[in-house]
């Protein structure tokens, strides 16, 4: 692999959008001649600006999980329930299988953005060569569940909309979902901000 | 840059152009930091909201969740259940409850806490609406500013909340009857207020009842009000009939208190604040003027008081104003007799003015408060008691104390306590020693003798019958006979074609002629007198009326005929 050369070796750069080679330049703010959008080696300022949105996804993160997130009331019997005591609930009122879904969609999936995302920045920061590949593999699972980690916000959203009998039952939303669905948004923000080719940066001795 | 052949770039590739720099990168940094501030504001709102945290013990926990139940204020939402424990001895279960912030003066001495849960009752039915809601702790709260974070629920809500307008009285009855938080005080059969609290008085002796009445209402109680116990039935049998006498339905089933200024001049002041009123059993008892203070008397009769019961009315002229309290046998060595004791209370108040006057002569005369010279007095006058018969069907006696104005004179010692009133034998008594002279009397007659007289008689009268039948009957018939014939003969004289009828009616017609002749006479005299000395001379304007067709002499032709000339 060290054979092969890479862009800015070379002194070009490609854009992104049109697909145009054009020659590098040490310029920051480079544009595409042919179609106008702006030109860069590597997404701007990814690593600042995945840190920023992931730290604020986490801050997000604590009252998603605090605050409750849904309301049910039955016969006026009402119920505030958070993501967590939601999950229990359901596991103690004998669906397991669906508190295994809302545990994997809720806490699962974001600690694992957390945890992966923080992982692959530290460790392309460090310009570490260690298990590239798997990284690489990781970050494209993150891009994948990404786009399921709003299954909690889907719930809320279409039984307050199907769930609405007046005194016999009523579903309502509160707080909490607004918060986790700001740290879903976040995540995957902080995801997309990532520039996966930073994985392979760094020294490339043992390529 | 190992391998510059296959690196090379081609040299045409154009140059980019380069644009102005942009916005520097650490801008992306003010998100993180709005979420941050997100979260500190939630911890500071947190913070803030976080109320005092009380806990509340109460006998169970029944219905009560933790983190779900609420307390409420007005239905307001004050503070939510956070723990349920119980306490260290198991007696009871300790709730923590965290009060909102805004709620914090609920953490006062005298705010009450009890659980509201669905009661049904006689007096109805509350807390409906935690049927489905579950049950909620309800709260009220007093005027402390003194800070309390341990309360002791009440396990019944309380009847009267604080600051409603009224005022509360305080009622002494010998026994709570039927009456219970909550139950109705009544004013015309209107509802207008409720019992609050009751309790046993220190000593056990009575029930102190505390109720409150809702302003405007309670401007009626005044110094003079009577409350009675309006619960039960009253059923009395009068001149008028049978009377039922009921409050509502429900103040029969479920108790409850009226009141009623007594009719007539009172003392119309209103009432102040927790004045203290006694609750009578019935109405007509609270209606009745004061007893005022009661007097022991004694009497002592000799004769068997059969039909005497505790209880029984002591009437002084006709007026109730008191009642025996108790009845004893006593033993007499000297005569061999078995006395009876009556024990009464008497209320002389109940006698109105006459009391007055009496106290006030007693004042006067220095006599105590007994009046036992003033009734020396009387006793010399001549008053006794008596046993009477009240009710001549069931022998029921009461105590008449009256002015008998033959009395024996008896001995009175003023000094003796109780006073003892002499006694006289009772009406009844004195009815069947009565009843036994006149038997006696009756005993006297020599109904023999009578008898003896009355049977010669009636011989005697039978023989004359006899004689009557014999002799006097058949000349009485013979002379029935006679005046038969007689009366026979009249009957024929007087009959229409009788000749004594066809005479008279004949004779009749004649006289009428004549009459008209004599009048055709007067006038011509009366035109003519010379005529009585020349004699008459032919007149031709004077006509001899022609003589009248003969008619039956029925005064009706004769009428009728009459009036022509």
């Amino acid at each position: 692999m060290s054979a092969l050369p890479r862009a800015h070796e070379l002194g070009l750069i490609g854009c992104h959008v049109c697909g145009l080679v054009c020659r590098d330049t040490p310029m920051d703010d480079a544009a595409c001649p042919r179609c106008g959008s702006a030109l860069h080696r590597r997404k701007t300022a990814s690593y600042a600006r995945t840190w920023a949105l992931l730290i604020a996804g986490f801050l997000l993160y604590i009252p998603a999980n605090v605050l409750p997130i849904m309301r049910t009331a039955s016969l006026g019997d009402v119920d505030d329930n958070t993501i967590i005591s939601g999950v229990m609930e359901l596991w103690n009122k004998g669906s397991p299988d669906l508190a295994v879904i809302v545990f994997t969609a809720s806490i699962l999936v974001p600690m694992t953005k957390f945890f992966v995302l923080t992982t692959l920045l530290v460790s392309a920061r460090r310009g570490s060569n260690w298990a590239r590949p798997q990284r690489a593999k990781l970050y494209r699972l993150v891009e994948f569940i990404g786009y399921w980690s709003m299954l909690d916000v889907f719930v809320v959203a279409l039984l307050t909309a199907l769930v609405q009998f007046g005194i016999f039952s009523l579903v309502a939303p509160l707080p909490g979902v607004i918060f986790f669905g700001l740290t879903v948004v976040l995540t995957m923000l902080a995801s997309m901000s990532f520039d996966p080719r930073l994985i392979w940066d760094g020294r490339t001795d043992d390529d | 840059m190992t391998d510059e052949s296959r690196a090379t770039p081609p040299d045409d590739l154009p140059q980019p152009v380069v644009r102005s720099r942009r916005v520097g990168i650490s801008l992306i940094w003010l998100v993180p930091v709005i979420a941050a501030l997100v979260g500190l504001s939630l911890v500071v709102h947190a913070w803030l909201q976080a109320g005092p945290t009380i806990n509340i013990s109460f006998q169970t926990a029944e219905g009560l969740t933790p983190g779900k139940t609420p307390v409420k204020y007005k239905s307001v939402t004050i503070g939510k259940v956070e723990k349920v424990r119980l306490s260290s001895d198991r007696d009871h279960v300790i709730v923590k409850v965290a009060l909102e912030k805004s709620a914090e003066s609920f953490a006062t001495a005298d705010t009450r806490f009890w659980v509201v849960r669905p009661r049904i009752g006689l007096g109805g039915v509350s807390g409906v609406s935690t049927l489905l809601s579950g049950a909620y702790i309800g709260a009220d709260i007093g005027n402390s500013k003194e800070e309390k974070y341990r309360f002791k629920g009440l396990e019944l809500p309380p009847a009267i909340t604080h600051g409603s307008p009224g005022r509360s009285f305080v009622l002494h009855a010998q026994d709570l009857g039927s009456l219970d938080v909550g139950s109705p005080i009544y004013y015309r059969r209107i509802q207008v207020g409720q019992v609050a609290s009751y309790q046993l008085d220190k000593d056990g002796s009575g029930v102190t009842i505390r109720i409150f009445v809702g302003s405007p209402n309670d401007r009626f109680i005044t110094d003079s009000t009577r409350f009675w116990n309006a619960s039960g039935v009253d059923v009395s049998l009068g001149a008028n009939g049978l009377k039922l006498n009921t409050q509502s339905l429900a103040a029969v089933l479920a108790g409850g208190v009226a009141f009623q200024n007594p009719p007539g001049p009172h003392d119309s002041t209103p009432a102040k604040e927790d004045a203290s009123f006694r609750l009578f059993g019935d109405e007509t008892t609270a209606m009745a003027p004061p007893d005022g203070p009661a007097h022991y008397i004694r009497m002592r009769f000799k004769q068997s008081l059969r039909g005497l019961a505790v209880g029984a009315p002591v009437e002084f002229l006709g007026v109730n104003f008191g009642k025996v309290v108790s009845i004893k046998m006593d033993y007499d060595e000297k005569s061999q007799s078995f006395p009876i004791i009556v024990g009464a209370v008497i209320y002389p108040q109940r006698l109105g003015q006459a009391n007055d006057k009496l106290v006030a002569l007693a004042k006067a005369q220095g006599d105590d408060a007994d009046l036992s010279h003033i009734v020396g007095r009387l006793v010399a006058h001549g008053l006794r008691a008596q046993a009477r018969t009240g009710n001549l069907l069931t022998g029921q006696l009461y105590i008449a104390l009256d002015f008998l104005p033959n009395a024996a004179k008896v001995k009175y010692d003023p000094n003796a306590r109780p006073l003892e009133i002499p006694t006289a034998p009772g009406s009844f008594d004195k009815l069947q020693e009565q009843l036994a002279e006149i038997v006696d009397k009756i005993h006297k007659i020599p109904f023999d003798s009578i008898g003896k007289h009355l049977d010669d008689s009636l011989a005697n009268l039978d023989s004359t019958l006899k004689q009557v039948n014999g002799q006097v009957l058949p000349q009485v018939s013979e002379t029935l006979k006679g005046a038969q014939s007689t009366l026979g003969s009249a009957n024929h004289m007087l009959a229409g074609d009788s000749p004594l009828q066809q005479n008279l009616g004949t004779t009749l017609q004649e006289l009428r002629r004549m009459a008209r002749s004599l009048r055709v006479l007067t006038d011509y005299l009366g035109v003519h007198p010379e005529a009585l000395i020349r004699g008459r001379h032919a007149d031709p304007a004077v006509r001899e009326p022609a003589a009248e067709p003969t008619t039956p002499a029925t005064s009706n032709g004769a009428a009728s005929k009459g009036s022509k000339p």
